[in-house]
């Protein structure tokens, strides 16, 4: 065996690639619940890629079958159901996964200096992951992928001069058609996963140059011992690699059970009206897009005033747009001497609080009908609107209430809490 | 023979190389980007379909396809056409002059004949189709006032019975009228009028 990895380390660096980023990877030694979420989001990745091969032996992609071929894998394909469902669920639980791991790095300040560009390379990700779901969510041809499709495809039309062109270049066709069915399988199994794999191998390239960040937002790399290893730091493997295992099992047990017993979790993971195949005569009741694009979905028909001259569409496409472009300015937004929560005052503290609200208030109101009130007082559109300035408050009052928010002094070492 | 390198050289031919591949690269990304536009096939898909109006009833509307889009026809009554003349207070653009529509459209009931209108049933707004509200005050679940047309479910946009679209809400026009002609009293064919083919 020896001799083998030996053979093998004279034609390529592998014991210096295992030692440098998993037995000799320093990471602190403080991490807590919220660190699981990074190689969990790996796991569902996993999870898509394979299931996502076994459904093309059996899917096709075209607008005639797409809707009979899930059927198929569904009722005929054995264990078809099984595969489908796990990739259906599989993309809801990728999306709980990247927020919760999203939320961690606001927590403890994960995405500041010095490790803004791997905060960039999740944001990039997280967008191409919003162009994976919404791409495969059209591929099972129902009334909802259709319409879904129709109206985030008209969304490009609001840009001036070029929309249209743009519009109908991406669906190959002046309606979303066979042709849009059809590229999109190409974006969804071949091109976009192609890249987020790439990019994941490069945001954890990135992650293990500067070093992991901890609950207390301090520098391992400050305090090294006499053989230059981080005082606070312990090797990622065999430490957190059997802990993520641990990890992992909890968070099958959760996935699995929505698998079996509730994989279209009350209409959240699953819409009912996506069990009708497409028809273009007849946009679904109440078109609603899946729980986790429902926050920019309530923020874009928030915009109802015209402005400059310009139609409120066109503002809200723009809001839409920015609601998600300012995550990937949030490094340098933040203008507070400390990174964690743990020392920042009650201002941070508050801004978070009320932008978690936000986001789960707007998400909600994205799926409900924006005149009928389901909250007390107003309806849904008026609390959009109301939330919509919370959500963009949190961005845009950043540099201020992060200088003025009084912080308690960092600690030298990290500390378990 | 001289060790020593010339940078000069070196450099001019890099950026040479450089930009001669960058000029390729962007001759080469054309067939690519223009293979996604729409094919031969799907221009040519868009006939036009003629339509049988004889059983439609005054008050009733019906749904046909033409390229691909719901298109409406609605035979209104001579009661909706006095309600929705007086619409024009509260609609974003009532004399149709920021809309889409073919020359004998661009009147006050949107048509070539008062009482038949040809509309494209996709919202201005994001592409949804709207649905048909006809029903009066109450009735209709969109308040007292409501005179009867199209509710868009996504968004809340609101069009009268011409498809003229209301103030403050998210569409910013009308909804497209086709090209149509009248092959006979009671037969429309969409897509075509004597301007020629769509």
């Amino acid at each position: 065996m020896i001799r083998v990895l030996n053979w093998i380390d004279e034609r390529f660096p592998l014991r210096k690639l295992w030692d440098e980023h998993l037995a000799q990877y320093y990471a602190p030694k403080n991490f807590n619940f919220w660190y699981y979420f990074g190689s969990l989001a790996i796991l569902v990745l996993v999870i898509q890629i394979v299931t996502g091969v076994f459904l093309t032996m059996h899917y096709k992609p075209s607008s005639e079958h797409a809707f009979a071929s899930v059927e198929y894998i569904m009722r005929d394909v054995p264990w078809g159901w099984l595969v489908r469902y796990l990739h259906s669920t599989g993309a809801s639980a990728f999306f709980i996964v990247i927020y919760l791991h999203m939320f961690r790095a606001l927590l403890y300040g994960s995405h500041r200096a010095p490790r803004e560009l791997v905060w960039l390379l999740g944001c990039i990700m997280y967008v191409l992951l919003m162009a994976e779901a919404f791409m495969g969510y059209l591929l099972p041809w129902g009334n909802m992928s259709y319409w879904g499709a129709q109206v985030i495809i008209s969304l490009f039309t609001a840009i001036p001069w070029i929309g249209e062109g743009l519009a109908e270049w991406l669906r190959g066709d002046f309606v979303v058609s066979d042709a849009t069915l059809n590229r999109f399988f190409a974006f969804h199994v071949a091109l976009i996963p192609l890249v987020l794999t790439f990019l994941v191998i490069v945001h954890i390239l990135a992650l293990h140059s500067v070093g992991s960040n901890n609950p207390d937002g301090i520098e391992i790399k400050k305090n090294k011992d006499e053989r230059g290893n981080p005082k606070d730091g312990i090797p990622f493997h065999p430490y957190y690699s059997v802990k993520d295992l641990v990890g992992v099992v909890v968070f099958l047990m959760v996935f699995l059970g929505i698998v079996f017993f509730a994989p279209e979790f009350f209409g959240l993971f699953l819409e009912k009206d996506n069990f009708q195949p497409a028809n273009i005569l007849q946009t679904p009741p109440d078109i609603v897009p899946l729980w986790y694009f429902t926050p920019f979905y309530s923020i874009l028909r928030a915009v109802t005033y015209p402005l400059f001259g310009v139609d409120a569409k066109f503002w809200g496409v723009v809001c839409m747009g920015l609601s998600i472009a300012l995550f990937f300015v949030l490094p340098w937004l933040d203008r507070s001497p400390v990174k964690s929560i743990r020392y920042r005052g009650w201002m941070y503290k508050s801004a978070l609080g009320l932008f978690v609200i936000s986001f789960v208030v707007l998400g909600f109101l994205g799926m409900k009908n924006p005149q009928h009130v389901d909250l007390f007082w107003f309806p849904n559109l008026v609390w959009a609107q109301i939330f919509f300035f919370v959500y963009f408050g949190f961005f845009l009052l950043m540099p201020w209430y992060t200088k003025w928010d009084k912080t308690k002094p960092e600690p030298e070492r990290v500390k378990f809490k | 023979m001289d060790d020593r390198v010339d940078s000069k050289r070196r450099r001019f031919l890099t950026q040479v190389t450089a930009t001669a591949w960058a000029v390729g690269g962007v001759f080469t990304a054309i067939p690519f980007i223009r293979s996604m536009t729409p094919s031969a096939r799907a221009r040519a898909a868009g006939a036009p379909v003629a339509v049988d109006i004889s059983a439609l009833e005054a008050g009733q509307m019906l749904k046909e396809e033409w390229r691909g889009k719901p298109v409406w026809i609605v035979r209104r009554t001579q009661e909706m056409l006095d309600s929705i003349a007086k619409l024009n207070g509260i609609l974003a653009d009532p004399d149709s002059d920021r809309s889409e529509q073919p020359e004998y459209a661009k009147n006050a009931h949107r048509s070539r004949e008062p009482e038949i209108v040809v509309l494209i049933g996709i919202c201005t707004h994001l592409g949804c189709s709207p649905v048909q509200n006809f029903a009066i005050g109450p009735d209709s679940g969109l308040g007292e006032d409501w005179p009867g047309g199209f509710f868009c479910p996504c968004h809340g946009s609101k069009f009268d019975l011409s498809g003229r679209v209301y103030k403050n809400v998210p569409a910013p026009t009308n909804l497209v009228v086709p090209p149509y002609k009248y092959l006979a009293q009671t037969i429309i064919l969409v897509g075509e009028d004597d301007g020629g083919t769509a």
